[in-house]
């Protein structure tokens, strides 16, 4: 009988993977001292690697950041020679230096083996046809997902991002089972099936999502598994510690295992960088335990998640993350309050009247700051404007009761709203003037 | 006479209902009468088209927010106090009308009605 696992590890004991940890963060730190940054910032704490004995140790070390990587642009960071570095990736830097990220050999088989290790995890076996929508090139989406779905020994469709005609074409042509694709153009292309006259559940064959990149709500992914007529499983990732891979659901649908051999786990309060307990919100930092390229040593991923405490039910060892609630970073402030566009998107998803695609914008009007919040009509279910002035105010009503501001809400119709084809949707836009 | 109507939701900007009935238009649809509901961001235009079911999937397919209902098309001679007739006979039964519009059909003058109880309408026009 086949395991259910696709690496033992998976399965691994607390206390072996405790010693794993502790014998990979050691070999990590004395990696690290390669790397100028950390020796000058190890020798400013007055520490060294080998004061570290265990895990237990991490909260003396130093955090680094996205400024560190971007201030050491471009190969400040390798621990390697540049000859034993066979990729680069980088992500898409809005402001200033892109962060650039190193990988050696072993670097890129390890990541191969993360993705295979999570596409098995959900029932993607080598049987399956494998269609990629992610941008190739340097968004880590691409290849990332590639090098793992070929090492689990799928048939692979580099689709690449866009062109929604071709990929429902490739789709029901080549019988694709698995699709990697970002939530708002899942949405977006069933849309387009629906218009192309094509029912996903008759017509084409997919059983599998993994839907990531972009922070989603429980309830647009209940739609898009009726949309489509699949599972979609959530997948977390980002480039600075390999890609898509660091976390990924299991059947249970319930956190996704963050793989604890892979990068060591903390959560820690933004504030006063303090780690909490497990069940806390807080914000992500990890220390990769298995790069030989580029070390990072407590990365504050600004992303906003807690440990779901308690163990799964699918046997699996490694700790589950639970939804991300944002990033500490895209927290828009309006009147001193604190909103996530994910709180806004939770609520919007709730109205089956309304369609996928939202637009936050804030804007000074008479030295006052406004938020709007436009969203897409879907289906029209009465011939009657009243109707849709009490929907309207239904929304805001239960938006001020989410983010304790009252917005303007807008209904505006189909496709006037920036979709996701390619990308990652615009969701606000701040036009508000800064004093 | 119960007939279909089709609802479509349109922005409050320019070109909007424009776009709509391009649609029908290029669809060999033709728009025998309509109305439009306002609101301040947006409206809803209500039409009777020659083809209601294709209307609808034609109109859909192109990506609006469209929605089919029933409405009764009431004939109503055209002379005076004919409508004031009409909307007696209705009162009498305490039906209340949501809305109205009228049309020309051919020679007649007719009446598009909408009520909470088409079917209880429509006998009472058929009653005439």
């Amino acid at each position: 009988m086949e395991s259910q696992y696709y690496n033992q590890v998976e399965i691994i004991s607390k206390d072996d993977l405790r010693r794993l940890q502790n014998e990979r963060l050691h070999k990590t730190l004395l990696n690290a001292m390669n790397v100028k940054f950390y020796q000058e910032k190890f020798k400013s704490m007055g520490i060294s690697a080998s004061d570290i004995k265990s895990v237990d140790d991490i909260t003396k070390l130093p955090f680094t950041t996205k400024d560190d990587l971007r201030n050491n642009y471009p190969f400040g960071m390798a621990a390697i020679p540049l000859k034993d570095c066979i990729r680069v990736h980088s992500s898409s830097g809005t402001t200033g230096n892109p962060t650039v990220v190193l990988h050696s050999r072993n670097d890129i088989d390890a990541w191969a083996e993360l993705v295979a290790r999570n596409l098995y995890m959900v029932g993607v076996r080598d049987t399956d046809v494998f269609q990629n929508t992610s941008g190739y090139g340097m968004f880590t989406g691409g290849l990332g997902f590639q090098y793992g779905a070929e090492k689990l020994g799928c048939l692979t469709v580099p689709a690449a991002a866009g062109n929604s005609k071709r990929q429902i074409k490739f789709m029901k042509d080549f019988g694709t089972t698995v699709v990697h694709i970002i939530p708002s153009y899942a949405t977006r292309l069933a849309e387009v099936m629906a218009e192309e006259g094509i029912d996903p559940r008759k017509d084409l064959k997919i059983r599998i999502l993994a839907i990531g990149a972009e922070p989603h709500t429980e309830e647009q992914r209940k739609r898009i598994e009726d949309l489509l007529g699949v599972k979609a499983y959530n997948s977390f990732g980002m480039s600075e510690m390999c890609g898509p891979g660091v976390a990924f659901e299991c059947k249970e649908q319930n956190g996704m295992h963050i793989w604890e051999d892979n990068v060591l786990v903390e959560i820690v309060d933004p504030v006063t960088l303090k780690p909490v307990p497990d069940g806390q919100i807080g914000e992500l930092v990890l220390t990769t335990l298995n790069r030989e390229a580029m070390p990072l040593i407590r990365y504050r991923t600004r992303d906003l998640t807690r440990i779901i405490p308690g163990d799964c039910p699918c046997g699996r060892t490694h700790r589950r993350l639970a939804r991300f609630q944002g990033r500490s970073d895209d927290m828009m402030i309006l009147k001193g309050v604190n909103i996530f566009p994910i709180q806004i998107e939770k609520i919007l998803m709730g109205y089956k009247e309304l369609g996928s695609n939202f637009l936050i914008t804030l804007e000074t009007f008479n030295n006052n700051d406004e938020m709007t919040v436009e969203v897409e009509l879907g289906e029209l279910g009465t011939d009657n404007v009243g109707d849709l002035k009490d929907l309207v105010k239904d929304i805001t009503r239960q938006l001020k009761d989410e983010i304790l501001i009252t917005p303007k809400v807008k209904l505006v119709p189909k496709g006037s709203l920036p979709s996701a084809e390619g990308g990652k949707a615009v969701r606000v836009k701040d036009l508000r003037k800064l004093f | 006479m119960i007939v279909e109507q089709i609802s479509v939701f349109v922005e409050n900007k320019a070109g909007s209902i424009e776009k709509v009935t391009k649609a029908l238009a290029d669809a060999g649809i033709g728009i025998r009468t309509f109305c439009t509901e306002d609101g301040s961001d947006f409206g809803i235009l209500r039409m009777l088209v020659t083809d209601p079911k294709k209307a609808e999937t034609v109109l859909k397919n192109s990506g609006f927010s469209a929605f089919c209902n029933k409405v009764v098309a009431a004939k109503c001679a055209n002379k005076t106090g004919s409508l004031s007739y009409l909307l007696n006979k209705l009162a009498e039964r305490n039906v209340s009308v949501e809305y109205m519009y009228a049309y020309q059909d051919n020679d007649e003058a007719k009446v598009v009605l909408r009520t909470k109880d088409i079917e209880l309408c429509n006998t009472i026009i058929e009653e005439q």
